[in-house]
């Protein structure tokens, strides 16, 4: 930057022409104007705009693998639900999506790694500090069990096509196979009804586990939007694949959970305060988090009043799963935003700084006039 | 409990914590900026040393700063921002500030003595220098090796480690690149390196312009051409510096200190390097430049003290640190609690939906 005398004797800018638009097509980006006009207009410094802290290097795989973890640990647990209270509907296609959301996920985060080669050093050592760690053994015995339920499930239909007896009560391996798969319904049900929530849950706590502004301060009512969001998703598929007479649980389910995740995320938005949330008003993961409370209030409303209809109980279903995509997509941008604008680590860092010291708590800044 | 209290926060000594049973004084960096002329050989040293790639090669339209931020390849950085007068002057107030807030009533265990306490620079004596009209300021930051690495904790593999010298430091061939220590570090030190394998060939899709640069400029330097032609090392995992971690265990200063010209970077015990820290910080007050400060003295500062200690020349955001940086794995007791009671809700949302007639 350079200074002479007479820049204090500026004339004012002229005011542009046309309507105030940029002129970025003419003059390279704008590249030629008054070097005043390029002094940023914020209250914040940084260097040169940068961000300080890194956004996670992480792609939209993350954000799929937030959703099909919650449609994963949902699914289990209206599985469990429908197996103890004769759901048989409920039980087949939980089960079903229990497991295939979790291969799906697993993928995911498998294709995700810079290293997909080395997805299973995730399996190297138990590390409590770190939730990823704890995530991958949750989600390595929530698939076990999951697997153990669908095999009996599959087991179950096939010998039922087959008339029971036959394939019951012969000495072959296979017979032996169904009667031992027989026994394990009940632990391998709930074994992933047990692990389904912290499947769901630990998935918030990846994401505030980090220097991530939005993501960190977040992290008292994030657990709670994600099990809302989960119940949501696994909630909506049901009401897709399960026939009406057995959507009773799930049709109660989305509303509840509609309600839960709605009020989580009100009071998250407001004590994360105005600077810390805006990444979740605004832009693009604004407009996807509105989206997802519209989808999710029209498909618990629709589950409710025209979940006895076929088509109501599918279209209400499609509805709350897009919710449930819309919201865990919209947190997932809104985290970047937060990470890539220096206003967000610069601004709350320093109104703590000066509200310890405004307290006289002096010992514990990083800065230091000695 | 008074092991596990700080294992996550507050002044601790890493390597013991770390189940060393050899014992090294831990180590670290004093950069000390007001003596930085910007020359780079640290960047350049640590580059040769360390056979870091080329990370792409551009103007950045950010002073003689061309190299951008510290990243998968590049573990020193020098940050140059140039000043006016009027800017100089709110430096030094904000320096007289820190100074008018006393001396920190020191709970760890480097409490200094009354005899080495350096004289009260409070007052702006006549003795204060005149403000120039413009100034550079120069600084080499580097990973900072904090107490309570939040890189470390969160990394899930094992690929992060904490040495007997207190230095963090990744294993290469352990990492699978999972990028959770690049959100963690509070500095935005760490990060992956981009290159032909992986997904991550095609550059970071959250880069953002400069501002007042040409349309397409982006954060995230382009793929270099070593890159892009599978020829580099390690592409995927996440790199930061080493200290030197090959050097320090036979008894070598780290690349970038050795190749400083100035001494600006100053290698040895921490110990050490804070007291010729609070000593410089002392100098400068006496002579009138009060807005000398220190950055990563204090063990109990939201990452229970660094490796790297800096002696700055302005608030800390101007170089890109962090104001108040916090380990965010302090936090994480309380985060798996909250996320237990909203795992009982998910139970409890869930055995609600079956209660009632069956409709």
């Amino acid at each position: 930057m350079t200074t002479n005398p007479f820049d204090a004797d500026r004339p004012p800018e002229r005011t542009r022409r046309g309507k105030g638009q940029r002129r970025s097509d003419q003059n390279g980006g704008g590249r030629r104007r008054d070097e005043s006009l390029m002094v940023p207009d914020v209250s914040f410094d940084s260097y040169y705009g940068r961000h300080i802290v890194k956004p996670a290097p992480w792609g939209k795989e993350i954000a799929a693998y937030l959703f099909l973890g919650g449609v994963a640990a949902g699914s289990a647990l209206l599985a469990a639900g429908g197996r103890a209270l004769g759901y048989p509907a409920l039980r087949r296609v939980g089960r079903v999506a229990a497991i295939g959301a979790a291969a799906l996920g697993g993928g995911a985060l498998a294709k995700d790694l810079g290293k997909p080669s080395r997805a299973l050093n995730m399996m190297r050592t138990v590390k409590l500090t770190s939730p990823m760690s704890v995530g991958s053994w949750i989600l390595t015995a929530f698939s076990g069990f999951s697997s153990l339920a669908l095999a009996s499930e599959v087991t179950q239909a096939v010998t039922e096509r087959s008339h029971g007896g036959a394939t019951r009560s012969g000495g072959s391996a296979l017979a032996r196979v169904v009667r031992i798969l027989e026994v394990v319904d009940g632990p391998a049900t709930a074994g992933a009804a047990l692990f389904a929530p912290p499947l769901a849950a630990y998935t918030a706590v990846l994401l505030a586990d980090t220097a991530t502004p939005t993501w960190h301060e977040s992290y008292r009512e994030l657990p709670f939007v994600f099990v809302s969001s989960a119940n949501l998703a696994a909630a909506g598929l049901a009401l897709v694949a399960v026939p009406t007479a057995q959507n009773g649980p799930a049709r109660k389910l989305a509303a509840l959970s509609a309600l839960t995740e709605t009020l989580a995320f009100e009071r998250m938005q407001e004590k994360l305060g105005p600077v810390l949330s805006a990444p979740l008003r605004t832009g693009k993961s604004g407009r996807l988090l509105r989206a997802s409370k519209a989808l999710t209030i029209a498909g618990a409303v629709g589950s409710v009043a025209l979940g006895r209809s076929r088509v109501g109980a599918a279209v209400s279903g499609i509805a709350l799963m897009a919710g449930s995509v819309c919201l865990r997509l919209g947190v997932f941008e809104a985290g970047m935003v937060s990470a890539i604008d220096p206003k967000y680590t610069v601004e709350p860092q320093r109104q703590r700084l000066a509200a310890r010291r405004a307290a006289g708590v002096v010992d514990d800044s990083i800065t230091t006039a000695r | 409990m008074g092991f596990w209290r700080n294992q996550l926060s507050g002044p601790t000594n890493p390597a013991a914590d770390a189940a060393w049973d050899r014992h090294e004084a831990r180590k670290g960096f004093f950069t000390d900026t007001s003596i930085c002329i910007g020359c780079k050989a640290c960047e350049v040293a640590c580059k040769e040393w360390n056979g870091v790639p080329e990370d792409g090669l551009d103007l950045l339209n950010q002073s003689y700063d061309n190299t951008g931020a510290l990243g998968a390849s590049t573990w020193r950085h020098v940050a140059f921002v140039e000043q006016t007068s009027d800017r100089i002057e709110q430096a030094r107030e904000s320096g007289r500030r820190l100074v008018a807030l006393g001396m920190p009533t020191v709970r760890g265990a480097d409490q200094l003595t009354p005899a080495e306490t350096p004289p009260a620079a409070a007052a702006p004596g006549p003795t204060d220098p005149a403000i120039p009209d413009m100034r550079w300021l120069m600084a080499s930051d580097v990973c900072k090796h904090c107490t309570h690495a939040a890189c470390l904790d969160v990394c899930p593999t094992g690929a992060l480690f904490r040495t007997e010298f207190g230095t963090v430091v990744v294993q290469d061939d352990v990492c699978n690149g999972c990028g959770y220590c690049v959100a963690a570090c509070p500095f935005g030190v760490i990060e992956r390196r981009r290159g032909d394998e992986g997904h991550e060939s095609t550059g970071q899709s959250h880069g953002i312009s400069i501002k007042g640069a040409p349309s397409g400029w982006s954060h995230q330097n382009p793929p270099s051409y070593a890159a892009s032609n599978g020829e580099v090392k390690n592409v995927g995992i996440a790199q930061k510096c080493t200290l030197c971690y090959d050097r320090l265990g036979a008894g070598q200063t780290p690349a970038c200190a050795q190749a400083c010209p100035t001494t600006s970077i100053k290698f040895g015990d921490l110990d050490e390097m804070r007291a010729t820290a609070r000593a410089r910080v002392a100098e400068l007050h006496d002579l009138g430049f009060s807005e000398a400060r220190l950055y990563g003295v204090d063990d109990n500062d939201g990452v229970g003290g660094t490796g790297s200690t800096f002696l700055l020349l302005d608030e800390p955001e101007i170089y890109g640190l962090p104001p108040d940086p916090r380990v965010t794995t302090a936090d994480l007791p309380d985060m798996f609690r909250k996320a237990g009671y909203a795992g009982l809700a998910m139970l409890g949302l869930a055995a609600a939906s079956f209660v009632g007639r069956r409709r």
